[in-house]
């Protein structure tokens, strides 16, 4: 039997050998090009005080979390708690990011499930999510105490990711140096 | 209770299967006749069986059995009927056991027309029909069956997506899976005769009609598709390159390539190996089409819901099929040399061109849609591969086919001479000059080359095949020409009109975007549009606007349009746009969002010329396939074959 | 389950392209925001271009696009905006680098191997049969010929 008559099969095999691997694979999950960049610039108000402005360089020195979240979402709703006990673990604060919602609206759905936000940093129009390649909500970002975005939770939060990836992460960012 | 039966008579296919499987096989190999008889009849009940399960699902959306989950998921009892019956394939279950009745009536068909197949061939050949089937068969009731209850039934179903309630949904995906699932039967042909030892031209000639038909239904879901999306969908578009749709145009080019090539080993004996690896890779294209429609591993508007586990089987069923096919055919090939001489110019040499070039396009195709998967799966990162891509590869590789369909239908069988072959192209090619690059210039808008080039090309394989009608006629006349030639030369035709359709369309539409307002005209590609208002519109389940365009071109009325916008009560917007259809051009408008107190609404309008070429086209190439599979040769053969072989033994 | 709900609500973005009116001056800039909307992927949905989706963010980037080109940006400078932001994934024309190489370079390569496997196929076969009868033979042949037509006569 000649060698080249099994190349088609060993193509074939090659294929199959990635197609096994993507079925592990999330194809719509977009990954974050600004992981390892300073946190792009943005100066907003905040939901119950107007008159404060918040921008990444104010923040410098800590290590902070962004959560990206609107009233209008349906897996915020969950996901709210989780960012709740996580906050309760005072590990780093987190400011949430009301992605084009209305202010009524948010100030409702806050007040029904709790706030959890050292503040609440209003988007109304999705600009500054766009500057951060926000695609989807909800959407977590983890801040260092340059201004460096370390790491980017696309979806909802839960307790293993909190375990496993937001826990290490930040304790070992609390360590660096500002 | 008919869901009950429609379960068990699914049940009893698969196992009929397995024996329609696994016996003839056996039988072969050991020279069983008992298990080789058992071929035959297996086929024709795993068809009658599934037509039961298939009439059993029918009936329970007809009914609106919501206790049946999969029915309740998907109508509504205030679904028109025919929209009903559509709806059994509308998803993943249904489709999959649409797949699985198809299949088991091709195999019935060959049950009926392969009579002059030698008995060990045929058992042979349903046998491995039966295996595939068993595979399909226990993929449907281990992870999708359709009959699965709903307890307590739903009181009324989910309301099945407007997009779906149409005409064209109907048509296009049951003409697809005739096509995949066709190109299963010339794959079991290769098989078999590769299990059998044999491999000569008769196996070609026995193919060959199947193939061509196959295609020919391929061809026409595909255009289907195109077509259904062009009109529903209000861009105007009519390909994406979508994964979904490269996985039925990959089988597309594979089964062209194979047409051709069995041409070959018909009348030469030449390329057997060859043309049995096509058979091979045509059918996995399908099969890999199936995976990647259902397994989740490319995103896709088409895609199915997907669910890893269903993933897995598939992709381990096809790694089984096609991977014991290939390792069979690695090791039988080789075997098989053709020792048939051709000269460098000769028509065998244009025919293996037409198969390289079709081949390397198929793969680019391939590679284009699982790059992402591949790159992402190297963890190299996370790229889009579309349609600036797909178009990059495939529009240069058109140009040498095009090119070669002109050469290789004059060329001579064996040996011929550069010279000979000029002379009989160089009218043609210089008429396709001429006629190439005035029409750009008198017919459209303005001169490009770009429209010159595809022009040339069409003119150029639309003379060539006239050349080689002349050719053929002379001293028969047109009445002397076989079924088959005539086929050929549709065929041929057919790509010519395509051609035309994709350059002109994709060259001279014109697309705009405007604001208008009650009264106002807007002007473009010699027409006028009188925008006259919108009126409100009450629906039985939905309300809208109707917009009112009146079209005139130099002051003559050309046509009225009513564009609509309906919101239905489910929360599902969809638009109807108001289109003329014409040979020439196509006048499309939609209607967008009201902007304004003044009645302002945002109106998007089209002029695309010879759009419909493009699925003339595609119907001409279809009804040369049919012409060709009719050709009275293959019946006129098969009974001398039949004469010949009641003297052998079995 | 969940992924058939998912799946179906995503079907009525699909149900019309967006059609918006956006103003430009210079047909040239028009040309180039057709051109950008149509290479630019929108993220949310399932395989459709800015062009032809009805999601928010998709209205949002075209938005952005349309502002950008107004701005006097060119299609580099828009693309590498999207591309900071979003990664390659918005981008349907693959850009040309590492990971691309093969993407690019593949039909070509498959394109040479497939001819020269045909030139070397075809090279092997001995030309059709080019068995030139020696003086000898051909003398013999006619005689045999001419033998046949006097036995028919």
């Amino acid at each position: 039997m000649k060698a080249r008559y099994l190349i088609p099969l060993g193509v074939f095999l090659v294929i199959v050998g990635f197609l096994a691997v993507g079925l592990k694979l999330d194809p719509k999950k977009v990954p974050s090009p600004l992981i390892g960049k300073p946190a792009p610039h943005f100066e907003l108000p905040t939901l119950y005080d107007p008159a404060e402005k918040i921008s990444p360089e104010k923040l410098r020195g800590k290590v902070w979390l962004l959560n990206v979240f609107a009233s209008w979402c349906v897996s915020c709703r969950a996901e709210h708690r989780v960012i709740g006990r996580f906050v309760q673990l005072g590990l780093a604060p987190v400011y949430g990011l009301n992605y084009k919602d209305a202010e009524t609206d948010a100030k409702a759905w806050l007040a029904q499930l709790g706030n959890p936000y050292e503040a609440v940093i209003v988007d109304r129009e999705g600009n500054t999510g766009i500057d951060w390649g926000v695609y989807g909500v909800p959407e977590t970002f983890v801040i260092d105490k340059k201004g460096i975005i370390r790491d980017k939770i696309i979806g909802p939060v839960n307790d293993e990711i909190v375990r496993d990836r937001l826990v290490p992460l930040i304790r070992k960012l609390n360590e660096e140096q500002g | 209770m008919i869901p009950e039966i429609g379960h068990f008579a699914l049940i009893l296919a698969l196992v009929v299967a397995l024996v329609q499987g696994i016996f003839p096989i056996v039988g072969a190999h050991k020279g069983w006749a008992s298990w080789v008889a058992v071929a035959k009849p297996a086929a024709r009940l795993q068809f009658l069986l599934l037509l039961v399960a298939f009439a059993a699902l029918s009936w329970a959306f007809l009914q609106s059995d919501f206790s049946v989950r999969y029915v309740a998921e998907n109508s509504n009892t205030r679904l028109p009927q025919i929209f009903k019956f559509s709806a059994v394939w509308g998803a993943h279950e249904g489709s999959l056991l649409l797949w699985a009745l198809i299949l088991s009536a091709w195999t019935a068909t060959v049950t009926l027309f392969g009579r002059s197949l030698s008995p060990l061939m045929m058992a042979r050949v349903l046998g491995v029909l039966g295996l595939v089937a068993t595979g399909f068969l226990a993929f449907l009731i281990f992870t999708s069956n359709p009959f699965t209850r709903l307890l307590p039934a739903a009181m009324e179903g989910r309301d099945l997506n407007p997009l779906l309630q149409d005409i064209g949904l109907v048509m296009h995906p049951p003409m697809l899976y005739m096509g995949y699932v066709g190109f299963a039967i010339p794959f079991a042909f290769a098989i078999a005769a590769m299990l059998g030892g044999r491999l000569d031209a008769a196996w070609a000639r026995w193919s060959r009609p199947w193939t061509q038909a196959a295609w020919m239904f391929l061809t026409l879901g595909i255009a289907l598709g195109s077509w259904w999306a062009y009109y529903e969908l209000g861009w105007g578009g009519w390909w994406f390159w979508d994964p979904v749709e490269n996985a039925s145009f990959m089988p597309w080019l594979a089964g062209t390539a194979l047409m051709h090539s069995l041409a070959v080993t018909e009348k030469r004996g030449a390329f057997k190996a060859w043309t049995v690896l096509l058979a091979i890779f045509t059918f996995s294209l399908s099969l890999l089409g199936t995976f990647l429609v259902r397994s989740g591993v490319l995103t896709s508007v088409h895609a199915f819901a997907s669910d890893p586990s269903r993933g897995l089987f598939i992709l381990l069923f096809l790694a089984t099929v096609v991977g014991s096919s290939l390792a069979l055919y690695a090791a039988r090939a080789s075997k098989v040399r053709s020792h048939v001489r051709f000269a460098l110019v000769s028509r065998e040499t244009a025919l293996l061109l037409n198969n390289v070039i079709l081949v390397v396009t198929t793969v680019s195709i391939l590679l284009g849609t699982l790059y992402p998967l591949i790159i992402d799966a190297l963890g190299a990162g996370k790229i889009s591969v579309g349609p600036p891509y797909f178009n990059a590869v495939f529009i240069p590789l058109t140009i040498p086919l095009a090119i070669l369909i002109g050469l290789g239908t004059v060329a001579r069988w064996k040996r011929d001479s550069l010279a000979h072959i000029w002379a009989k192209v160089r009218l043609p090619f210089v008429a396709s000059l001429v006629f190439g690059l005035v029409f750009p210039a008198v017919a459209m808008a303005h001169f490009t080359w770009k429209a010159a080039l595809g022009m040339v090309l069409a003119f150029w394989v639309l003379f060539t095949t006239v050349r080689v009608i002349r050719d053929y006629a002379r001293g028969r006349g047109l009445g002397g020409l076989s079924l088959s030639q005539w086929g050929m030369a549709l065929g041929h035709i057919g790509v010519a009109v395509f051609i035309v359709g994709i350059t002109l369309t994709s060259i001279y539409s014109l697309e705009e975007d405007v604001r208008l307002v009650p009264g106002d005209h807007y002007r473009m590609g010699g027409y006028d549009f009188l925008f006259k208002g919108t009126t409100h519109l009450e629906g039985p389940n939905y309300q809208g606007t109707r917009g009112e365009i009146v079209i005139t071109k130099d002051g003559r009325p050309v046509t009225v349009l009513y564009p609509e916008k309906r919101n239905y009560l489910t929360g599902m917007p969809m638009t109807e746009a108001g289109i003329d259809p014409g040979l020439t051009r196509d006048l499309f408008v939609a209607l967008g969002e009201p902007l304004g107190a003044d009645g302002a609404w945002a109106v998007r309008i089209y002029v695309k010329p010879y759009v419909r070429w493009i699925w003339l086209g595609a119907l001409i190439m279809a009804l040369g396939g049919i012409l060709s599979l009719s050709d009275k040769r293959y019946r006129v053969l098969a009974r001398r074959e039949q004469r010949a072989m009641a003297g052998e033994t079995a | 389950m969940r992924a058939v709900v998912f799946a179906l609500l995503l079907l009525p973005l699909l149900t019309w392209a967006a059609i918006e009116v956006h103003q430009f001056d210079d047909p040239e800039q028009e040309a180039l925001y057709k051109e950008l909307i149509a290479e630019l992927r929108c993220l949310v949905c399932q395989n459709q271009n800015l062009a032809d989706s009805n999601a928010d963010l998709a209205k949002d980037l075209r938005e952005k696009t349309y502002e950008m080109i107004k701005a006097g940006k060119n299609k580099d400078e828009i693309i590498d905006w999207m591309v900071n932001r979003y990664g390659d994934f918005v981008l349907y024309k693959p850009p040309v680098q590492s990971n691309t190489l093969l993407l690019w370079g593949g039909p070509f390569i498959i394109f040479l191997v497939g001819v020269v496997v045909l030139v070397r196929f075809i090279r092997r076969r001995p030309a059709t049969d080019q068995h030139l009868l020696s003086d000898e033979e051909r003398r013999k042949a006619e005689a045999l010929l001419r033998g046949e037509d006097e036995e028919k006569a």
